[in-house]
C-alpha cells in the first residue's frame, strides 16, 4: 500500500489578508499548512496504521512549503518530497496538475492519492480532478468516509457528501480522492514526529528529473485588489414596537428585502 | 501584536505544535470543567496520544528522550495557551525515580506502558498531616512481612490518585529513633492503585481554591509485594531529592508560561479598553506595572535555562533549580496581578479566564515546593547562614 498527499502552506483561515500598494497579496499570520489538508494527511496516517504500507507526503512549490512537508511527517508520514522547478514560478493549476501527476508516477507503485477538499488560498479544487485525468485514474470528491478499500483487490468504497445527500460509490484503485472534514478527526503532530521531521532530508525533484515540460500557464492572475469597503448605515424607527417592527417591515419591502 | 517571549523561536517547533493542540481546548473548555471540578481528560488524552507527556522517558523505553529544557518547554507551552499543566505534568516527571533507581525488570515492565499511556503514573504520596515538608518525620510506615510490606499510615495533598494507575509512596522502612542518620530508613514503593481500594486504601478527596484533585490517604494493613520497593531499601529519601531539580525547573517554566499569558492579556486588554477617551494602557499606572511585571517574567525565564542546561551537562544544579524555581512563581503571581488589577471588575469575570489562572498560579507559591523552604536552601546552603528552621 502507497497513499499519497499533496498538500502545500496557506494563509490561515484567521489571518488577515490585504493588497499592498505594489499589488502584492500578504497576511498577518504565518502561513501554515492547507486547512484540509490536515484531514488528508491524517487519512493516509490511518490507512497505514490499518493496512500497513507507507504514506508520502508532497507538494508542489517553493521553499516555504516545506513547512507543510515537515507537518505530514509530524503526524506519521513516512517519506516527502517537493516538486519545484523555476519553470513552475506563476503556475497555473494543469500546470501544477501535470508536475504532481508526474511525481505521482514517478513514485511507481501509488494506490491512492488524497487530497483535502480545496486549497484555502485560492479555493480551487480544479487540480484534484487534472491529476486523476494526467494520471488516468478516477477522481471521487467530496469524500466524507471511505467505507471499504481492500490494496490487494485494488477497490474503493466511499461515501461521498452531495449537497442533494450521500451517495455510496464504488472504484477502482489506484484512485485520487479528495475529502472532507467529516472524514476523520485530525491528528496531531507528535514529539516523536516533529524530531522526525527535523532531520528529514526532503529531496526536490525538478522538471527534468521527472521528465515533462509544463508549457506556459493558461491562466494567469492579472491582479489582485483589496475588496471594497462596504458604506453602511443605520437607520433607527422611533414610535411603539409595534409602531417601529411596521416602519421596518415597510422598509424592508421597500428596499426588496423582503 | 509580536510574541513577547524572545525565546519563541527556541524549539519553535515544538511550542506551535504544543500551541496547536492546547488551541483545541480553549477558554470553554477550561471553564467548563471547573463549573463540576471535571478532570481535562480529553486534553490530558490528547497530550498523550502525541507523545508529550513522555518526552523524558529515554527512546529506549518508548519515550521521546528529550531534554529536560524540551519538556520544560511543553509544560511552558500549556500554561501560555491558558491551560493547566498541573493536571498532568507528573505524567512527565513522577517516572523519574523509577527510570533512575528501579531495576531494569521494574523499567522494562512499567516504563513502555508509561510512555504509551497504558499506564498513569502521576501521583507520588511524601507529604503527611504531621510533618509537611519536614519529610524525614514520615510515620507511614511499610513493614517487611515475607515477599510483601505492610503499609499503615496516612498523606495528604496526594493529587491526582482517581487518575492514576500507579504511584510512588514514601514510607518508612526503619523507626526514626533506630536510624544513624535521619534521612536514613525511608523507602520508595511502586503502588498499583487500580484495585488498592479494595486493599486497604481508602481516597478522600479535598475540595480546594482551584480545580485540582488532591486528596487525603489512609493505608491500613494495606499490602505492597516486595518486588515492588524502588532501589534499596532505607534509601528512598535520597531517590526523592533526585528528583527534586527536575521538578523544580519544569514548574518553574509552567510559571513562566503563566507569566507571559497574564502580561500578553494585560497588554491587550490595556491597548484596547477606552476610558475616558484613551486606552487605558496610556496611564503610567497601567502600563508601568506591565512592563515591570513583564521584566521579572524574563529575567526568570533566563534562570530556567540556565538551570536546565546546567542538568542537562549533569553539573549540579539545585542552586539554580531553587531560584528558578521561586523567581518564576514570584514573577508569574506578581503577573497575575497586575493583570487583573489592568481588567477590574472584569478580571473577576469567569469568561475571562483571569479569575481562574490567577487561583492556579497562587499555588506555585506553596507547592510542590513553598517559596519560603526555598529562601531558607538558600541562606543556608548558598549564602551560608544559620539554619533557620
Amino acid at each position: 500500500m502507497h497513499v499519497v498527499v499533496c498538500t502545500k502552506v496557506t494563509p490561515d483561515t484567521a489571518a488577515k489578508v490585504s493588497v499592498n500598494d505594489a499589488g502584492v497579496v500578504g497576511w498577518s499570520e504565518a502561513p501554515v499548512i492547507n486547512p484540509w489538508d490536515e484531514y488528508a494527511v491524517t487519512e493516509a496516517v490511518l490507512l497505514k496504521g490499518d493496512h500497513g504500507g507507507q504514506a508520502t507526503v508532497m507538494t508542489v512549490g517553493k521553499q516555504e512549503h516545506e513547512e507543510a512537508l515537515k507537518q505530514g511527517l509530524a503526524i506519521g508520514c513516512d517519506q516527502a518530497i517537493r516538486v519545484w522547478d523555476d519553470a513552475l514560478e506563476g503556475h497555473d493549476n494543469l500546470q501544477y496538475s501535470k508536475a504532481a501527476a508526474a511525481a505521482i508516477e514517478k513514485l511507481g507503485d501509488v494506490d491512492l492519492v488524497i487530497f483535502g477538499k480545496e486549497f484555502a488560498d485560492t479555493q480551487t479544487d480544479q487540480y484534484v480532478y487534472q491529476v486523476a485525468r494526467k494520471l488516468g485514474w478516477t477522481s471521487l470528491g467530496a469524500v466524507a468516509k471511505i467505507l471499504e478499500i481492500d490494496f490487494n483487490a485494488s477497490t474503493i468504497k466511499v461515501e461521498r457528501l452531495l449537497e442533494q445527500g450521500k451517495a455510496v460509490v464504488s472504484a477502482k484503485l489506484p484512485a485520487v480522492i479528495a475529502v472532507l472534514k467529516d472524514i476523520n478527526e485530525p491528528k496531531y503532530p507528535s514529539f516523536m514526529g516533529i524530531r522526525k521531521a527535523a532531520k528529514a532530508e526532503i529531496p526536490v525533484w525538478n522538471l527534468g528529473e521527472l521528465g515533462i515540460d509544463v508549457g506556459e500557464p493558461k491562466t494567469k492572475v492579472a491582479q489582485y485588489k483589496n475588496l471594497p469597503v462596504r458604506g453602511s448605515q443605520v437607520q433607527l424607527f422611533d414610535g411603539t414596537p409595534e409602531e417601529a417592527a411596521a416602519k421596518l417591515a415597510d422598509k424592508l419591502i421597500e428596499e426588496k428585502v423582503i | 501584536m509580536h510574541d513577547i517571549n524572545p525565546k519563541s523561536e527556541l524549539h519553535g517547533d515544538i511550542r506551535k505544535a504544543v500551541r496547536q493542540l492546547c488551541g483545541d481546548f480553549g477558554s470553554h473548555y477550561w471553564q467548563s470543567l471547573e463549573e463540576h471540578s471535571g478532570y481535562p481528560e480529553a486534553f490530558v488524552d490528547a497530550l498523550t496520544q502525541s507523545g508529550w507527556l513522555s518526552v523524558l522517558i529515554p527512546e529506549d523505553y518508548g519515550g521521546g528522550g528529550a531534554s529536560l529544557t524540551e519538556a520544560s518547554v511543553v509544560l511552558e507551552e500549556i500554561n501560555r495557551s491558558g491551560g493547566n499543566s498541573g493536571a498532568c505534568h507528573a505524567q512527565m516527571y513522577t517516572m523519574g525515580t523509577l527510570l533512575r533507581h528501579g531495576s531494569e525488570e521494574q523499567k522494562q515492565k512499567y516504563l513502555p506502558l508509561i510512555a504509551s499511556g497504558e499506564l498513569r503514573l502521576q501521583s507520588f504520596a511524601v507529604t503527611e498531616p504531621t510533618t509537611g515538608t519536614d519529610t524525614t518525620k514520615t510515620r507511614t510506615f511499610a513493614e517487611r512481612r515475607g515477599d510483601r510490606y505492610v503499609v499503615n499510615g496516612q498523606k495528604v495533598w496526594i493529587s491526582r490518585v482517581q487518575h492514576s494507575d500507579l504511584m510512588l509512596l514514601l514510607a518508612r522502612t526503619t523507626p526514626f529513633e533506630d536510624v544513624e542518620k535521619k534521612t536514613d530508613g525511608l523507602s520508595v514503593f511502586l503502588v498499583d492503585l487500580r484495585d488498592a481500594e479494595r486493599k486497604g486504601l481508602t481516597v478522600r478527596p479535598i475540595k480546594n481554591m482551584v480545580n485540582h484533585e488532591t486528596n487525603e490517604i489512609f493505608f491500613d494493613d494495606f499490602e505492597i509485594p516486595a518486588k515492588n520497593l524502588i532501589g534499596e531499601e532505607g534509601r528512598g529519601f535520597r531517590y526523592i531529592l533526585d528528583g527534586m531539580n527536575v521538578e523544580r525547573i519544569l514548574i518553574a517554566a509552567e510559571c513562566i508560561g503563566d507569566g507571559y499569558w497574564f502580561v500578553d492579556k494585560a497588554r491587550h486588554y490595556a491597548n484596547e479598553r477606552v476610558v475616558f477617551d484613551r486606552p487605558i494602557g496610556q496611564n503610567q499606572g497601567i502600563q508601568f506595572p506591565i512592563a515591570q511585571a513583564y521584566a521579572h517574567v524574563r529575567a526568570a525565564d533566563l534562570m530556567r535555562y540556565e538551570a536546565a542546561e546546567l542538568f542537562e551537562t549533569n553539573q549540579p544544579c539545585g542552586t539554580e533549580a531553587n531560584l528558578a524555581k521561586l523567581l518564576a512563581a514570584d514573577a508569574s503571581w506578581e503577573a497575575a496581578n497586575v493583570c487583573l488589577q489592568t481588567h477590574g471588575g472584569y478580571g473577576f469575570a469567569v469568561e475571562y479566564d483571569v479569575e481562574r489562572k490567577f487561583r492556579e498560579t497562587r499555588l506555585y507559591q506553596v507547592a510542590p515546593i513553598s517559596t519560603n523552604l526555598i529562601l531558607s536552601y538558600l541562606g543556608q546552603h548558598v549564602l551560608e547562614m544559620p539554619r533557620s528552621f
